[in-house]
């Protein structure tokens, strides 16, 4: 049996961190932004913050990334950057007229502890019409706490703080706040499985308008989509508010209480169990029994695991991955009759505990190669893609999910969610491992493949190709 | 004081720049002007000190910082290595806010152990970034001590990202070496034809279009600042006879200091494109005998370079059609915006502009020369102007760094990368070669008319 203890998830306290399985959480608060139809992220930082997360994205997503800095110098960090601060947000205002300016603090504005709170309170009155339609958003994200899910959490929890307005209840409507393991591809599919039970929907935030990589019909400083700024004034105008992943709770609760709607969060959406609690919650909301496609959507699903057990049962998947992605791929993995002998994640929340991995750790990408190693080995890692370097020392195939992955073009519109998405997966998988497995079949018992240590195996000529 | 130690730094005799400034100006240092809220874009001086520095392949790179200053960052340059891969693991403290109020030095000094027993290098290097700058960290005593305790140098690099742009980092990257790594060792030989590269960086094995060109010469690369370098190799720097400063943006201090201190005379080069190439040749020639090399070397050099450029026109004749007068829109910056202007006029291209605003005086001058109008030369193009240019079909092809891609992209004209993030070297004679085969692919590709074609239900449909 999995030892379910809370103490088992090991936070070792490292000096030295190496090849950091983490990202910044204001990249996290940009990103969430850049799901809003016209929105802008502004970092309140050195220059280099911005130019790091800046190049970090367009890596990713290839595309165009809106994102400004204030560009604080020595003197203005140890006097103080409110004047950067209202500089940066009259240039933005005024010449790229975002519908939303987020604004970001980093480390270096979070270590002098300024009171952004108060600063945007005066500077909004300071600025008066000059601001004209642009809606400010504070999105505090510390870089010291978590990573880029956090970050996410309290730029959507900031958007919710300064868009959320009383409105009358809507029929057959959802405000559905969206977490950052979502890809655009599950947005997709989120927004379809809605719309079969004759709901209408708000996603925020929504990178399937805007990071979905369509060809603009113009020049754009600010996101190319997004959820509506019109929506944002009616998120409390809803039946219900529907929360994907744990790190979207305080933003949902903070819309049940502007609200008073009733507010269910999901912990994940993949799976048969993930994806039935919603398609179950949707048919609660839309008082309708699950449609044909749904029933449909699931029996291939079913079948897709029928078929894909054959690989996986018993296989070694070794997981790095943000906490509510981590929750999404042991699941799914599990699912699938896989163990996971060792799953590492960037920041211990509630509930990561329960999840049916041998070793939980919070760590970097050399931790999951360590672990592994200890744990003897494993089949397939999957992780985001600077784990090359791990799988290729493990000589298992890197199935890449989660950000960064710089050298895929597309993954924005890979799938994991719902009955579709963990289809996808579950066959993904097992034709990783089929096909790492077909370089050792009809070979002598000397070069039997896993459990790492025996020379042989290091020594055998077989080519570890990156997935 | 670090601001004790940046003021040198600004008052740069080998930039030209700085030569061009009154006293007071030049008290005011590099940036009077200072980068403007909500309008800025570009690096941060940490960011250009480790580009500087992080090719030294063998060496453990630490930053010393919270996580968006290496969690965003590693591994992101595609310096080559022929080697050790040491330099592109990602080694941060990532510092949480207990650190910050407990004072993160301990954790620093166990971090350099750390990286010590697992890697075992030759030496370390240690980024100072913001919040310990702030906090106050003394990395320098923290280095010291660990030098002394681990028998191998533990360097300190002072550049934290609020002193100022990438371009000063790299400067102040050129004063580390100075301070603490060139001269610290003695090459175990030196010959009359040994060189220093100073700010090649070996973006995708562009040095190694260029080494065999020395080979072919007999000349020694004795120390590469920094691409694809081993640690050792970078302190016998001051053994050198003769020294080229590549992108004389980043890093002419250490030319000018190598000439100061050790009497090694420098030029500032380019290894863009064939005539660039030839004349760095040429010039490392003539100072190589200057410095009492065999006097044959100048003509063996007039040899290779007549050998060279006779191949190159040779096997550049495919490309020649599908490249002629073709308009380019070049948006780069330091020895690119000259360089490669004449790179691509000797392909036959039309060059409609160059961005100079982050060159010296002496590459803006360059690139005026070449290209004859002053109109010709750009300071900051904004986006939308960028876009329309291209759009318009004033250009028929933009070459730039990342960011700017999309505009060429969403404008749907052909885009390619000159900058470090590119996948193909294009540097020297076979640079030249790559560089034209390159262009005429993306010119060509036919997705460019698939993408400005129509569909069957819109307007200027064509079957």
């Amino acid at each position: 049996m999995i030892p379910t203890d809370s103490r088992r998830v090991e936070t070792p306290r490292k000096a030295l961190t190496i090849d950091p399985l983490k990202v910044s959480p204001p990249l996290g608060a940009a990103l969430a932004l850049l799901g809003v139809e016209r929105g802008m992220p502004l970092f309140h930082g050195s220059q280099g913050c911005t130019a790091f997360a800046l190049v970090l994205l367009v890596r990713h997503f290839r595309e165009a990334i809106p994102l400004q800095t204030t560009a604080l110098g020595e003197i203005e960090t140890i006097l103080g950057g409110t004047d950067n601060l209202e500089a940066a947000i009259r240039t933005l205002a005024t010449k790229s007229k975002p519908a939303v300016l987020g604004i970001c603090p980093t480390a270096l504005t979070d270590t002098r502890s300024e009171d952004m709170t108060a600063d945007l309170r005066q500077i909004t009155q300071r600025l008066g019409d000059d601001l004209g339609e642009t809606l400010l958003v504070h999105a505090p994200a510390p870089d010291y706490v978590g990573g880029l899910q956090e970050g996410w959490a309290a730029a959507v929890r900031g958007i919710v703080d300064a868009a959320a307005r009383p409105r009358p209840r809507r029929a057959d409507h959802v405000t559905v706040l969206a977490g950052a393991h979502l890809t655009v591809g599950d947005l997709d599919l989120l927004r379809d499985t809605i719309e079969a039970f004759g709901l209408t929907c708000t996603l925020l935030p929504d990178l399937s308008g805007s990071l979905d990589g369509h060809v603009p019909e113009t020049w754009s400083p600010v996101s190319l989509g997004g959820t509506p700024r019109a929506a944002l004034d009616d998120l409390c105008a809803a039946s219900a508010v529907l929360a994907i992943g744990e790190h979207m709770r305080p933003a949902a609760t903070l819309l049940g209480e502007r609200s008073g709607l009733p507010v269910t969060v999901l912990e994940t959406i993949s799976g048969v169990k993930g994806a039935d609690r919603l398609v179950a919650e949707l048919s609660k909301i839309a008082k309708r029994p699950v449609p044909a496609t749904l029933r449909r959507d699931r029996s291939r699903l079913l079948d897709s695991l029928i078929d894909s057990h054959f690989a996986a049962i018993g296989q070694r998947v070794a997981i790095a991955a943000e906490p509510d992605m981590l929750r999404a791929l042991v699941t799914l993995a599990t699912d699938l009759g896989c163990r996971v002998p060792v799953a590492v994640t960037t920041t211990k929340v509630p509930g990561l505990d329960a999840l049916p991995a041998d070793r939980l750790l919070v760590g970097d990408l050399d931790d999951l190669q360590t672990a592994t190693e200890e744990a003897g080995g494993c089949d397939l890692v999957i992780a985001p893609s600077p784990a090359i370097r791990a799988a290729n020392a493990l000589h298992a195939p890197l199935l890449r999910v989660g950000f960064p992955q710089v050298d895929r073009v597309g993954s924005q519109h890979d799938t994991f969610a719902g009955y579709q998405g963990s289809r996808r997966v579950a066959l993904t998988i097992a034709n990783a491992i089929t096909e790492s497995h077909a370089a050792h079949h009809l070979r002598p018992p000397a070069h039997h493949h896993h459990h790492a240590q025996t020379e042989a195996h290091h020594d055998s000529a077989t080519p570890v190709a990156p997935y | 004081m670090l601001t004790d130690r940046l003021a040198p730094v600004f008052d740069e005799p080998g930039c030209a720049t700085n030569r061009a400034k009154t006293d007071a100006q030049r008290k005011a240092g590099c940036k009077p002007k200072g980068p403007a809220p909500g309008a800025a874009a570009g690096g941060c001086a940490f960011d250009g000190a480790k580009i500087s520095l992080q090719p030294i392949v063998d060496a453990a790179h630490i930053v010393h910082g919270p996580i968006a200053c290496e969690g965003n960052n590693w591994d992101n340059r595609h310096s080559a290595s022929s080697g050790s891969d040491l330099y592109r693991r990602g080694l941060t403290t990532d510092l949480t806010e207990l650190d910050v109020i407990q004072g993160s030095e301990k954790k620093l000094w166990k971090a350099i152990r750390q990286a010590i027993e697992k890697f075992d290098p030759p030496a370390v290097f240690v980024y100072q970034t913001c919040v310990p700058a702030l906090t106050g960290d003394d990395i320098r005593a923290v280095c010291a001590a660990a030098t002394e305790r681990h028998g191998r140098p533990v360097i300190p690099v002072e550049a934290p990202g609020f002193v100022g742009t990438k371009n000063l980092g790299n400067r102040l990257a050129g004063e580390t070496l100075l301070e603490h790594v060139i001269g610290t060792r003695e090459p175990e030989t030196t010959t009359p034809t040994d060189i220093c590269l100073i700010a090649e960086f070996n973006i995708v094995g562009d040095l190694w279009q260029i080494t065999p060109l020395f080979e072919a010469l007999g000349i020694r690369l004795l120390s590469c600042i920094s691409g694809d370098a081993r640690y050792n190799e970078v302190t016998y720097a001051h053994r050198a006879r003769a020294s080229m400063v590549v992108c004389s943006q980043a890093m002419v201090n250490v030319g000018r200091k190598l000439q100061e201190r050790w009497g090694i005379p420098y030029f500032e080069g380019s290894f863009n494109g064939v005539r660039a190439t030839s004349e760095a040749l040429r010039t490392f020639a003539r100072l190589l005998v200057e410095q009492g090399a065999p006097a044959d070397l100048i003509d063996r050099t007039e040899a290779l370079i007549a050998e060279k450029e006779a191949e190159v026109r040779r096997r550049f004749e495919p490309f020649r059609e599908t490249l002629a007068g073709k308009k380019v829109l070049l948006y780069t910056g330091g020895n690119k915006s000259w360089a490669v202007v004449s790179t691509l006029q000797d392909m036959g291209m039309e060059v409609i502009g160059t961005s100079v605003r982050k060159s010296t005086n002496h590459g803006k001058d360059r690139a005026r020369d070449l290209l004859g109008e002053e109109q010709k030369l750009l300071g900051a193009v904004p986006n939308a102007e960028m876009y329309r240019i291209l759009r318009e079909g004033e250009a028929d092809i933009m070459l730039s760094g990342g960011r700017s891609q999309f505009v060429a992209l969403n404008a749907r004209r052909p885009w390619l990368d000159t900058n470090q993030e590119r996948h193909h070297p294009y540097a020297g004679y076979e640079g030249f070669l790559v560089l034209a085969e390159r262009l005429a692919l993306t010119l060509d590709a036919p997705v460019w008319d698939l993408v400005n074609g129509h569909a069957p239900w819109e307007e200027g449909y064509t079957p």
